[in-house]
């Protein structure tokens, strides 16, 4: 008795030796920089004019206020929902083709799928090169007789540019998510819906779309959260311009802190982008709960 | 309409043909800006200025050179900042491994009060994008006087919130491994540790492969970080190397910015086709965080 409670003592000793790299890193670099974050936010705090003064709710007061940060939130919202609704449809209609096996799906797989593994500086870099006014895109739109805006300098185009550039490095990842659960609908469903003489449409709609939204949901959320941390992508490709035009909140938060020194006004930012994240993850746990009922 | 009734003319079946091959032709149309941006970094680099800055682009260079990948080197040190992100991302990734496959395991196995409440505040990295705790982070690396070192690269990836993932990761793989596959090494004789060491780290390998494979990709195109953290040409990293190419204008000089793009991705592409299904079950996991 004596001897398996000294050996339970033991595996105890061992268990908190083998987590706590993690636990006080956690604390470290995680819980601690919260705390921080959260203080810094209701402070004054010019790291140049060397001021660091308690100013209470002064930073969110500002931030009600910001015309600058409204602008950020609404480009972070036309941004985010450019991205989920372009990311979900082509990532689904690409795991459906996929899906169909046809000659050559795993080359085309595999090419879908390389982007991601592309640094995303890299990628952005090569995209910003064709999308120069006399660059590789507009070099064949001309050759096929149209004449291509100057994607980078409009506001509208550089945000949908931004958007593609993501997309499209990204998409094939959603794919792979999408086609596992394509492949987890019961071929049997779709034969009998087919022996009832539903065609093709029918079946997607009424028996795969179903059984998917699950998945749609949980990877829509995913994507949602990826976007609000798009920091590469746009100081590679607009630095956050022409104007304001993609300055998203991430971008708004870093020009606040490194380009104006505002640490305190950036940290009450932080806060604010901490708690966009935090809600959407908590709504994917949820869904993600509910979908593994779905699967039981 | 059962298929078996149905007329076995040839039309139906060609029809179908037709489709399938329509099909293929639409997924070849729609890898184009998958593939097309990679072919277009490979070959503009071997191009001079004046035939990038043409009217009407070329597709094969007309008259290819490697100037652009000598500049690359002399402009920068390229060379050491190749060296500075390899290094980093392996000490990132072998680090990692370790500490999440000791983590994953312990929240698995072993009872220990507090172990849940442990595990739930490590969770809380999984909530923290980067950009949040990026401020407080720079204070504490600044007072710690480690601006424009690579301590704060390698240090709190592995330590901090992006190690998360993986401790969650290789939990989930532990709580799957069957206990009686461990406890033929108690019997032997195996303490904690040997268990640990000997059966369960050999068994972990497909998750670690996972963990490895999304932990090196992210420490070798990690941005936001080095940006804030170094100052000085030698001590950077390539995503923000690659972004400097600059002439004294400011104008990007392209054929070198591809040169140096070319070399960094490259290495990576290989291995991706080398080990493509390793690649999409590991980038899977990291997609579905959380």
């Amino acid at each position: 008795m004596a001897a398996a409670s000294a050996a339970a003592r033991r595996d105890r000793l061992v268990g908190y030796t083998m987590v706590a790299p993690v636990v006080l890193g956690s604390l470290a670099f995680v819980v601690l920089p919260l705390g921080m974050v959260v203080w810094y936010s209701l402070h004054e705090w010019n790291v140049l004019a060397n001021t660091f003064t308690f100013v209470g709710a002064e930073n969110y007061q500002r931030m009600a206020a910001d015309p600058g940060l409204a602008d950020a939130l609404t480009a972070t919202l036309w941004f985010s929902v450019g991205l989920v609704v372009v990311n979900i449809a082509l990532a689904l209609l690409l795991a459906v083709l996929l899906d169909q096996k046809l000659p050559g799906t795993t080359t085309f797989r595999t090419f879908f799928f390389s982007p991601v593994v592309v640094s995303l500086v890299a990628w952005t870099i090569v995209w910003s090169f064709l999308l120069q006014a006399d660059g590789g895109i507009n070099g064949f739109l001309g050759a096929l007789g149209i004449e291509g805006p100057n994607w980078l300098r409009h506001p509208t185009t550089a945000l949908v540019a931004v958007v593609i550039v993501q997309v499209f490095k990204n998409v094939g990842l959603n794919m792979i998510l999408f086609l596992a659960a394509l492949q987890g609908v019961p071929e049997e469903l779709h034969e009998a819906a087919r022996l009832d003489g539903a065609g093709a449409w029918r079946r997607f709609r009424s028996i795969t779309l179903p059984l998917i939204s699950p998945t749609i949901l949980l990877v829509s959320i995913i994507t949602i959260v990826g976007s609000l941390e798009v920091f590469a992508q746009i100081d590679v490709l607009t630095g956050g311009g022409p104007g304001s035009s993609t300055t998203v909140l991430v971008y708004y938060l870093y020009q606040q802190a490194f380009r104006f020194n505002e640490f305190g006004y950036a940290s009450a930012l932080a806060v604010l982008l901490f708690l966009i994240v935090l809600v959407l993850t908590l709504l994917q746990w949820q869904s993600r709960k509910r979908w593994v009922f779905h699967e039981v | 309409m059962k298929s078996d009734v149905r007329p076995r003319g040839l039309t139906p079946r060609t029809r179908r043909g037709v489709t399938r091959w329509l099909l293929v032709l639409l997924l070849a149309v729609l890898s184009l800006p998958f593939v097309f941006p990679t072919w277009w970094m490979a070959t503009s680099s071997l191009k001079p200025m004046s035939e990038i800055l043409r009217r009407v682009p070329t597709v094969w260079p007309q008259d290819p050179s490697l100037d652009a990948y000598g500049r690359v080197f002399t402009l920068q040190p390229f060379a050491q900042q190749y060296w500075n992100s390899l290094y980093i991302a392996v000490l990132v990734t072998l680090g990692t491994m370790l500490v999440a496959a000791m983590a994953g395991y312990a929240f698995a196995r072993i009872r220990f009060p507090g172990a849940n409440a442990l595990f739930v505040l490590v969770l809380v990295g999984l909530l923290v994008p980067s950009e949040v705790t990026i401020v407080p982070l720079f204070r504490i690396v600044n007072t710690l006087g480690l601006i424009d070192t690579h301590w704060p690269l390698i240090v709190i990836p592995v330590l901090g919130a992006p190690a998360v993932l993986a401790v969650f990761i290789m939990r989930q793989f532990f709580l799957g491994l069957p206990v009686e596959l461990e406890e033929a090494g108690r019997i032997d004789g195996l303490g904690r540790w040997g268990v640990f060491w000997r059966i369960a780290v050999p068994l972990s390998r497909s998750a670690l492969g996972a963990v490895a494979i999304f932990t090196f990709l992210k420490s070798w195109n990690l941005y936001l970080e080095p940006v804030v953290y170094l100052s000085s040409k030698k001590n950077f990293t390539l995503p923000q190397a690659l972004t400097q190419y600059v002439d004294a204008y400011g104008g990007p000089m392209w054929n070198v910015q591809l040169a140096a793009t070319t070399l960094t991705v490259l290495p990576v592409l290989v291995v991706f086709l080398l080990a493509q299904k390793q690649f999409v079950q590991g980038l899977a996991h990291s997609g579905l965080k959380g």
